[in-house]
C-alpha cells in the first residue's frame, strides 16, 4: 500500500519544529529517520495530517560529552554506533554490540537511536540500554524543556510520557567506567526479525567482586524492562578468574547435569553454568521475577522465560570477559 | 512539492506529493523502473539505492526528502558506453541471479559498499543478509561480490557523478 496524504514540512530550526507540533489538534508525526514510521504509513496503521521532517534541523545529528554523560541528538544515525569509537570508553562497546542487531546496514544508514526510543518499541535494543543505563529523555515544547528519565518514559508498546506537542532533542546516557564491562546478546528467528529476547548487560567490578550490575532486557514485556531483581542477585558475587573454572571444568568432562530450567543453563557450545552460579541464578531472577513476557505467535512466555535465563547468563558472561579484557589496571584486577 | 532528483548524474526536476516515497518517483515519474519494490516495508531490500553515497531503503524515504540529493540507481552501474559496471560482470559470472526481481537492490547494496570490503570482508555477509533473494540460496551472490571487490579498481565508485570521468 502507499501512504495516505499528509501535510509536510521540513524546518530548520528546534524552535521550527516545535512550532509545527504545537496544533495538537491534527495527528502531527516527527519523520527522523523514518524506517518505522514510514512503514507503518504504508500500512495505513498510522495516518499523519502533517509530517514535520527534522533531517534539516542543524545541530541535532552530534553525539557530544559533558561531565560523564553522552548526549545523542536526534538525528544520529544507528550506523554511527557501529564502531565502538563513536562513545568513549565501555559505553562504545555496549552500543557498537547492540547495534549490529538492529535491521540491517542500509536501515542503520537512516534510523536513529532517538527515533528508536520515541517509538518505544519493546524489542527495541535501544529502549533496553536506555532503562538499564538511566538514560534521560530531553523533550521541547513551546513550554520549555522537560527531561525525562528512561524509567519513567516507557509506558507501553510504543506509547511514552512524550507529549504531543513535544519533540525529543536528546537522549543522555551515564559514560560508563573503566572497571565496567558491557555485553549485548540477543535472540531472534531469522536476521530479518524482531528480538525475541535481548539482554544487556554493564558490570562494575571492583577487587574481583562485582560492585554494580545494569541489565536491560528487550521484548521481555509490554516495554523495556531493568532487571532488579537479577541485579541483586549479582552484587558481590566473585568474577576472579578462578570461579570460571566451574564451568569450563564442566564442559570439558561432558559433565550435563539436568537443571531446573529445561532449556539448561547451557550456552550454544555447551558449556553449562552450575544451577547455583551466580550468573545463572539471575538469568532466572530475570526470567522468573523481572520478566512478563507478552504472548506472540512465535515465541510464547514460557519459552520466552527459558530465552532470558539462558541469555542473561551468557550476557554477563560476555560482560565479564569484556571486563577482563579492557579494565584498567588500577581497577582491581587481580 | 517542486523538488529535483538528481539521479545518476541527470537532473528531474518533479512536482511530487509528499507521500511519494523516493522509490515510485524514481519508477513513476523519472522512468527508471529498473528500481522494483518488492514489500514496500523495509525488509527486502529490492528497492535499495544509494542516496549521497549511502545505501538505503528508497520504500522507506520520502521523495521530498531527497531534494538535491545525489541518487543512483542501477542504471547508473554501467559505464556511458554501456561497459557494464565489474559488479554486474561478477553477477553474470558467478550466476548471482536467476529470476532478477532482487538484483537491483542487492547491485546498489554491494557498490555502496564495494571499497569498504577489502579492509572488511565480513561485511559481504552482513550485506548479503540485508537483502532477500529467492532463487540463488546467496551463495552466489556472495562470490559475486567478493570477486568484484577484488576485482573493482578503487575509488571507481561512491560518486553518481564520475560516470565518464
Amino acid at each position: 500500500m502507499k501512504p495516505a496524504a499528509f501535510d509536510y514540512v521540513a524546518p530548520h530550526t528546534v524552535r521550527e519544529a516545535v512550532d509545527a507540533l504545537g496544533d495538537t489538534w491534527r495527528d502531527v508525526r516527527v519523520l527522523a529517520g523514518g524506517q518505522s514510521l514510514i512503514l507503518e504509513m504504508h500500512m495505513r496503521r498510522i495516518c499523519p495530517d502533517l509530517v514535520v521532517d527534522i533531517n534539516h534541523v542543524a545541530g541535532l545529528d552530534r553525539i557530544g560529552l559533558d561531565d560523564g554523560t553522552v548526549r545523542v541528538g536526534a538525528l544520529v544515525r544507528h550506523q554511527v554506533f557501529e564502531s565502538p569509537q563513536a562513545v568513549p570508553g565501555p559505553l562504545g562497546r555496549l552500543c557498537a554490540n547492540a547495534v549490529v542487531n538492529i535491521a540491517h546496514p542500509p536501515i542503520r544508514t537512516r534510523g536513529t537511536l532517538v527515533g528508536s526510543i520515541a517509538w518505544a518499541h519493546p524489542a527495541s535494543e535501544w529502549c533496553a540500554i536506555a532503562v538499564a543505563l538511566d538514560a534521560v529523555i530531553e523533550v521541547r515544547s513551546s513550554g520549555g524543556v522537560r527531561e525525562i528519565a528512561a524509567r519513567d518514559f516507557f509506558l507501553g508498546p510504543l506509547q511514552t510520557a512524550r507529549a504531543p506537542d513535544e519533540i525529543i532533542t536528546s537522549v543522555r546516557f551515564p559514560l560508563l567506567g573503566g572497571s565496567t564491562g558491557v555485553g549485548f546478546v540477543e535472540h531472534r528467528r531469522t536476521h530479518f526479525c524482531f528480538a525475541q529476547v535481548a539482554v544487556a548487560a554493564a558490570v562494575t567490578v571492583h577487587d574481583g567482586l562485582i560492585v554494580d550490575a545494569r541489565i536491560g532486557l528487550a521484548n521481555c514485556a509490554d516495554r523495556p524492562v531493568r532487571a532488579r531483581a537479577a541485579e541483586r542477585v549479582l552484587i558481590g558475587a566473585d568474577v576472579s578468574a578462578a570461579n570460571d573454572h566451574p564451568f569450563a571444568d564442566a564442559a570439558l568432562a561432558g559433565d550435563h547435569q539436568p537443571v531446573d530450567h529445561p532449556f539448561g543453563d547451557a550456552d550454544l557450545a555447551g558449556n553449562r553454568l552450575p544451577a547455583d552460579h551466580p550468573f545463572a541464578r539471575a538469568g532466572r531472577a530475570a526470567a522468573d521475577e523481572d520478566a512478563a513476557p507478552v504472548d506472540e505467535p512465535y515465541a510464547d512466555p514460557e519459552y520466552r522465560r527459558q530465552v532470558i535465563a539462558v541469555l542473561v547468563g551468557r550476557t554477563l558472561r560476555q560482560a565479564v570477559a569484556d571486563w577482563r579484557s579492557h579494565a584498567e589496571p588500577e581497577g582491581g584486577l587481580r | 512539492m517542486n523538488i529535483t532528483l538528481t539521479v545518476n548524474g541527470d537532473d528531474y526536476p518533479l512536482d511530487v506529493e509528499p507521500r511519494r516515497v523516493l522509490a515510485d518517483a524514481l519508477r513513476e515519474d523519472c522512468g527508471l523502473t529498473g528500481t522494483h519494490l518488492g514489500c514496500e516495508h523495509g525488509v527486502c531490500g529490492a528497492c535499495t539505492v544509494l542516496v549521497d553515497g549511502e545505501a538505503v531503503r528508497a520504500c522507506l524515504m520520502l521523495a521530498v526528502q531527497c531534494d538535491g540529493a545525489a541518487v543512483r540507481t542501477v542504471e547508473g552501474l554501467a559505464g556511458p558506453d554501456g561497459e557494464p559496471h565489474p559488479l554486474q560482470r561478477a553477477f553474470s559470472a558467478e550466476h548471482a541471479l536467476q529470476c532478477g526481481f532482487c538484483t537491483p537492490g542487492f547491485l546498489m547494496i554491494a557498490a555502496g559498499a564495494l571499497e569498504s570490503i577489502g579492509d572488511d570482508p565480513e561485511l559481504v555477509d552482513r550485506l548479503v543478509e540485508s537483502n532477500i533473494c529467492r532463487c540463488t540460496g546467496y551463495e552466489p551472490i556472495r562470490r559475486a561480490i567478493m570477486r568484484a571487490a577484488t576485482d573493482c579498481p578503487p575509488a571507481s565508485d561512491r560518486s553518481p557523478t564520475s560516470e565518464g570521468s
